[in-house]
């Protein structure tokens, strides 16, 4: 699923293991809501995953640290929440929206950061995050300090009852599994390979004839697309969309997420989603000391095994270098 | 068309520093043409501001009939003039077959299909390992790059730019580190390569020089200090003075 991979005699052999691992995730996810595990939180759980892979396709295959996708994440929440509550938008219909919303700021935001790399790139894409933060802290349409609340979940296609959980948590499900296909196909893709060039060696790249700063803004607007995707989907599961989801913390939270699993590779990121929404969750009750136990799984992270946890299977499996 | 690539007064200030001045360079179409000149000459210099990884301060380049003096990088590649580097340019952790299939894939408008699977590039693997066994490199297809000896990397990476067929091929110290084993197959890899195209070498194995290259310019403190055959260069006073006298064999 990463790394480098060579389709020649064992081609048949990994399409079958791949079939096999998609098949048995499609399978968790169908029996999850009925282990007695709470819907809402496999669905923050989904919204998240989903959000961390999108950041991982710039971090992870194009190398570049975006410190700015909570903009993405947030703006396709409020924009969501907006359609739906103030424009009796379909829930699907409002997702779109959310995501459409985000893919065109990343096509901007792209466009403007994409020729600077590392900390500079960072730097940058945390500008436009900030701005975009106090935007959504002056307009009326965000509601200021108290985000859109009160989001109706609605009938989807005027059929379903989103009120349902066990058809929202579907719903979610559905989403997820579609956005994490985009991910995984646009990574084995001509364009994924040309990413992979990128990432390699970029001068060998242009030297090749390939548009390498258009093939950036790309990949930058399909995982803002996808991040919206989380986000939208998020303001729909929670019936809200906040300040919080634009804030700063949002975008340090995914490259947590995305470190601690293991950038990439295809899985990590649902991994290090898991295991922060799973801390915030079970460690509500010590309040803010969250944010310390949090810090120390970084820390060890990083200092005993920097490829993150899916990374760091990877690399003990025989047959995978 | 007798040259396929000329410069006109070609000149790069860094910061007050000259690299290259008033270089004005032509290089026959089918020749292969070397740019020899000690340290600091301003090679690499000439060769970034040909292939537009670098803006010329002055001066105009023309490839082809064409004025290619403010096209970017990537459209000067497209126009068929490739270059390679001096450390060796290929993708370390892809496979030979995929470092050369990159270079095949440009060309096929592929590239910004994301929604495709990348089995729509294996129609490419047929060529792809033509040009590894034209380059000697048939039994290192599934090996990854990183891990091949010095010597097959250059190859592999004259193998990439080949298979974009540029009519111009630029190489910046293809012989650089090697051992005499691998000078001699690369040697001969260039030879054989340079059958229908022109090549463009900056090289101070002065041996190789002598016995590839139809044409010589011999650049010194950026600007140029003589052209022509090789014996017509090494018999030059003023280069016995300027490079063999400092650097020569």
């Amino acid at each position: 699923m990463s790394g480098p991979t060579t389709q020649s005699a064992d081609a048949p052999t990994r399409r079958l293991a791949g079939l096999l691992i998609a098949g048995a995730g499609l399978a968790v996810l169908v029996v999850a809501p009925f282990t007695g595990l709470y819907t809402v939180f496999l669905m923050k759980l989904m919204c998240f995953a989903l959000f961390a892979c999108a950041f991982n396709l710039m971090l992870g295959y194009v190398g570049l640290l975006s410190f700015g996708h909570a903009a993405f994440f947030g703006m396709a929440a409020y924009a969501t929440g907006h359609v739906v509550k103030e424009w009796g938008f379909d829930p699907f219909l409002g997702i779109l929206a959310g995501a459409a919303v985000a893919g065109a700021m990343g096509l901007v935001f792209g466009a403007i950061a994409i020729r600077q790399k590392g900390i500079y790139f960072a730097m940058i894409t945390l500008a436009l995050a900030q701005m975009v933060y106090f935007f959504c802290l002056q307009v009326k349409f965000t509601h200021g300090e108290d985000g859109i609340q009160g989001i109706p979940r609605g009938m989807l296609f005027g059929l379903v009852d989103l009120r349902d959980s066990l058809n929202m948590y579907f719903f979610v499900a559905a989403i997820f599994v579609v956005g994490y296909a985009i991910i995984y196909r646009t990574v084995h893709s001509p364009f994924g390979q040309a990413l992979k060039g990128i990432r390699e060696n970029e001068p060998r790249m242009i030297s090749l004839g390939y548009p390498v700063a258009r093939i950036k803004v790309m990949a930058f607007t399909i995982s803002a697309a996808l991040a919206g995707l989380a986000g939208a989907t998020k303001s729909i599961v929670f019936q809200a969309a906040t300040l919080t989801d634009v804030h700063w913390h949002m975008s340090g939270e995914v490259v947590l997420m995305t470190l601690i699993g293991g950038m990439g590779t295809m899985f990590g990121p649902v991994v290090g989603a898991g295991v922060i929404v799973a801390l915030q969750n079970y460690l509500a009750t010590i309040g803010s000391w969250v944010t310390v136990v949090m810090g120390v799984i970084f820390v060890v992270c990083v200092l005993t095994f920097r490829r993150g946890i899916v990374g760091e299977i990877l690399a003990r499996l025989p047959h995978r270098r | 068309m007798v040259h396929l690539l000329e410069t006109h007064a070609l000149t790069k200030q860094f910061a007050g520093f000259v690299a290259v001045k008033d270089v004005n360079l032509r290089v026959r179409k089918g020749h292969i043409h070397a740019l020899i000149g000690p340290n600091g000459a301003g090679k690499t210099t000439c060769f970034n501001l040909i292939t537009k990884f670098l803006q010329p301060t002055s001066g105009s380049i023309v490839y082809d009939g064409r004025d290619i003096t403010r096209d970017s990088a990537g459209a000067v590649a497209r126009t068929g003039l490739v270059r390679s580097f001096q450390i060796s340019a290929v993708f370390p952790h892809l496979t030979a077959l995929e470092n050369v299939r990159l270079g095949l894939q440009q060309p096929t408008g592929l590239t910004f299909s994301f929604w495709k699977p990348t089995r729509v590039l294996y129609r490419l693997h047929d060529r792809a390992r033509e040009l590894l066994e034209a380059v000697g490199l048939s039994e290192f297809a599934d090996t990854t790059a990183g891990e091949m000896p010095y010597g097959r990397k250059r190859a592999l990476e004259i193998a990439t730019t080949l298979a974009l067929e540029p009519e111009l091929m630029l190489l910046d110290e293809p012989m650089a580190g090697m051992g005499h084993e691998d000078i001699a197959r690369v040697s001969d890899l260039i030879r054989k390569v340079s059958e229908n195209r022109t090549v463009l070498m900056v090289e101070h194995n002065l041996e190789v020089v002598s016995t590839l290259s139809d044409t010589i310019t011999v650049l010194q403190r950026g600007q140029i200090l003589a052209e022509g055959s090789y014996d017509e260069v090494s018999n030059d006073p003023a280069v016995r003075e300027a490079y063999m006298g400092t650097g020569g064999e």
